[in-house]
This record gives C-alpha cells, structure tokens and sequence, in this order.
C-alpha cells in the first residue's frame, strides 16, 4: 500500500514536473517527455506488472492534463504508455539496475513509438502527409533530448526506487 | 515457485487486458460524449493552475535579473532610435486624428454604425504555454470564469489576433492560437474584401506563418502585403481584428481560388500577456 502510495505520489510530481519545468528547459521549442522517461525506467526497475500500471496512470493523468488543454481523447495516452511500461518491463529480468544502457535505448524506442503513434492518429489521418518533416522537426528531436533527460534523471529514479523497495520490504519485516 | 510465476504472469496478463479494454471504452465515450464540463477536469485545472503560476514567477524573476544587467549601449542607441520614430509618428498621428474626426462626422452624417466599436478587454497573464507536448500550440492564462471569462472570446496581443478560448474554468483559460493546427479562422483581405479562411499548420510555426486558402479571388486582386483581418461572417471571431499580412499568394490549380500564406503580427514564441476581449459574436440563435 505505501509502495503504491509513494509511487503515485512520484507520478504526480513527475507529471506537475513535465507541466511547468519541460516547458522552461525547451530548446528549439521541443519540449523532451519526462514521463516517457519515467515509465520505461521504473518499468525496467520493477517489471510487467508495476510497469503497465505506472504507464497507465501516468498516460490516464496526461491525458487529463490534455483535457484542461482542449484536446478531449481521454484514454489515448494511457493506452500506449500502459504498453510502453509493459514491453519495457519484458526486460526486467535481463537487466541490471544501474546499467544506464538499458533504460536509455528503451526511452528512445518508446518515445519514437508514442511520436509515431500520435503523427499517426492525429495528424496523418487529417491529411497532413509530409512524414519526413514532423519526423526531423519533433519526433526525433524530442527523442534525443528525452534521452539526455534521462541519461540525467535515471539515476535519481534508481535512488526512489531502492529507497521505495527498501521501506516495503522493512515494513514486512517488521509485520513478521 | 515456477507455478507461482505463470499465475502472476497471467493475471498481469488479465490486468493488461482489462486496462486496454477501459482505454478503448474511455476513448469511443471521449467522442460520444462532450467532457467539456465535468468536474474531474475543473478539478485538475484549480490544482495545476497556482502551481504553473507559481514556477512560472520564479522563471519570470531569474528572467528579468538576466535582463537588468543587458547592454547599456545597445539600449541608448535603441532610444534613440525610437526617439526619432516617436517624431515620425506623431506627425502621421495627428494628421490620422484629423482624417478620423472628418471620417466620423461624414459617418454621422450618413448615420452609419461605427465600425469598429470599442471591445471591452482585460488582460491576462500566460502561464503555460503547450500541453507540454510538441503537437500543438495552445496555451494557459490565469483567468477564468471568476473574471468573466466564457468560451469563444477572442484573445489579442498588441494588435493583432491570438486565437480564442476553447475552455475556462474558475481561474483559468485555455486558448487555442491560431497557428495551431487545429485551428481555422474565416478572415478577409482588407484591400479586396474578399473572404478567405486562415489555417493553422504545424510545419509552417516556426516561420511564424500561418496558410490562405479558399480565398475567392477571381482577377487575382489579392497581392503580397494585403492587410488580412477576421471577417463579418465568422460565427466565433470579431469582425475586423489584424491577423497579418500576405506573404505568398498563388492560384490553385482548380483556377477558381487562391491560396498562400500570411506571416502574423503577433510574435506566438513569445508571448507573455494577452488581451481578452469580453464581448462575444452575436449569433443568430
């Protein structure tokens, strides 16, 4: 319970986070994804299971940030990040906790997906069919610089998580 | 142990299963029905609103320091330019006045409306700019229904057009800009009075343009520099407010229209404040 707790805790402020400070460390107007960044690394930290659901919760309060925005698809963004967090935690076995490799190759592979899944649906489907330059202009940009964010970030989210693991497994030690 | 593991590897299986199935639910029922006015999103926008300000004072503070120590020099021979034009203007000004009185007493004398009645405004302060993805352009200010606030009231900045409210909360707005590529405004060339729609598109934002077309203009009257502004017969949009001016024009290749593209008046990468105008389009109901 206070593991989840704590977690949800952590996405909110991830996502307070993504709202104010992403927006203020922008370069060329391409604002890198923290909460890609925080999903893929806690999915590979703590498996299928935790992963698809910090996803979930993650997209499900992004898209109700987006709704406060205007734009009124509730349940698209939970959608692909609940996957996002299931796949990368496929790797949870065959990874050791701080190899930075890991995280960082996932984060571009998720990133690249969630852009292509939403030029797709929400751009390409209006007709807006010049692929190559939303491709050059965002999609690969926001990749990179989600990438270095979480080259920075990753360690920091190893330190939640140990200390998280460490207080769950007291408390049941304590119980017993 | 190993039976322990397929169980658990089932059921975050079944998870995943069920959760897909509540986001394809909440996506067909997000285009059914209008979430416009529930609760869950007022709710989200009263807490992440005095946050965002917040942040954004600090940013704003560090900011402003950097500005203060800018270099002197520049801004001396920046007064003195703008000292010069200062001159130049208030000559054209006057004479301007002069034209408007004569203007106005030759409208009295025909009776006719004003033509540009004054919109009551209030300004309002941006406070986060995107959803904080790259997709789009819509931003956030820090008024709402609180100060009078409604959906579909034009925003400006300086003198020309931002774009329009598309959702307020208590103490908050969202506006959606017009070079967003959502975006479409029914405008009209001043010039020829011919009337065309301005469309937001998303590979022309950061040439600060924004696309013409559907313009009916038959004897291709319409030429670069044409003042565009919003049009009578917008539903949402005040009659008359400056968009820009045409950059590129062409024919299209069904000979009828005429498209191109319109660099706006407003500097969309940087703007701070905004003004709000408070009456709404008059509509046939």
């Amino acid at each position: 319970m206070r593991t989840k707790v704590s977690l949800f805790f952590l996405i909110v402020i991830c996502l307070i986070l993504q709202c104010t400070l992403m927006p203020a460390i922008s370069i060329a107007s391409v604002t890198p994804n923290l909460m890609i960044s925080f999903t893929v690394s806690f999915g590979l930290m703590r498996g299928k299971k935790s992963g698809m659901l910090i996803g979930f919760f993650s997209g499900l309060l992004m898209d109700m940030m987006c709704m406060v925005l205007g734009y009124y698809v509730v349940g698209f963004r939970a959608f692909i990040y609940m996957y996002i967090g299931y796949l990368c935690g496929y790797c949870y076995q065959i990874f050791y906790d701080d190899d930075v490799k890991m995280p960082v190759l996932l984060t571009a592979a998720g990133d690249l997906i969630y852009g292509l899944v939403v030029y797709t649906l929400q751009f390409l489907l209006r007709g807006r069919v010049d692929f190559f330059f939303y491709l050059k202009r965002i999609i690969i940009p926001e990749m990179i610089y989600t990438v270095l964010v979480t080259l920075v970030l990753y360690r920091v989210f190893l330190f939640l998580n140990n200390k998280i693991e460490k207080t769950a497994k007291r408390s049941v030690d304590s119980f017993v | 142990m190993k039976k322990n593991t397929i169980e658990e590897h089932t059921k975050s299986k079944l998870i995943l299963f069920f959760l897909s199935l509540f986001c394809g639910i909440m996506i067909i029922a997000s285009f059914a029905l209008e979430f416009t006015n529930s609760p869950l999103k007022d709710a989200v926008g009263v807490v992440l609103t005095p946050i965002q300000s917040g942040i954004n004072q600090v940013g704003g503070w560090f900011s402003g320091k950097m500005d203060y120590f800018e270099d002197n020099l520049k801004l001396v021979a920046q007064n003195e330019e703008l000292k010069s034009q200062v001159d130049q203007l208030t000559v054209e000004n006057t004479q301007l006045l002069q034209d408007k009185d004569e203007l106005n007493s030759l409208r009295d004398l025909y009776e006719l409306d004003h033509k540009y009645e004054t919109y009551e405004k209030v300004g309002a302060r941006v406070i986060s700019k995107d959803d904080s993805s790259n997709w789009f352009s819509t931003f956030t200010i820090d008024k709402g229904t609180n100060d009078g606030l409604a959906v579909d009231m034009n925003v400006m900045s300086g003198a020309g057009l931002v774009g329009i409210i598309t959702d307020v909360g208590p103490n908050w707005a969202t506006v959606r800009s017009i070079i967003d590529d959502y975006s479409n405004v029914s405008a009209q060339i001043t010039e020829t009075e011919d009337t065309c729609i301005i469309a937001g598109d998303l590979s022309l934002t950061d040439e600060g343009t924004v696309r013409l077309v559907k313009l009916n203009d038959p004897n291709s009257k319409a030429k670069v520099g044409d003042t565009v502004v919003t049009s009578q017969i917008s539903d949402i949009f005040l009659p008359g407010i400056l968009i820009g001016y045409i950059s590129e024009i062409g024919v299209d290749s069904n000979n009828l229209t005429s498209s191109g593209l319109v660099s706006t008046v407003v500097d969309f990468k940087d703007i701070k404040e905004v003004l709000v105008i408070k009456n709404l389009k008059q509509k046939a109901e």
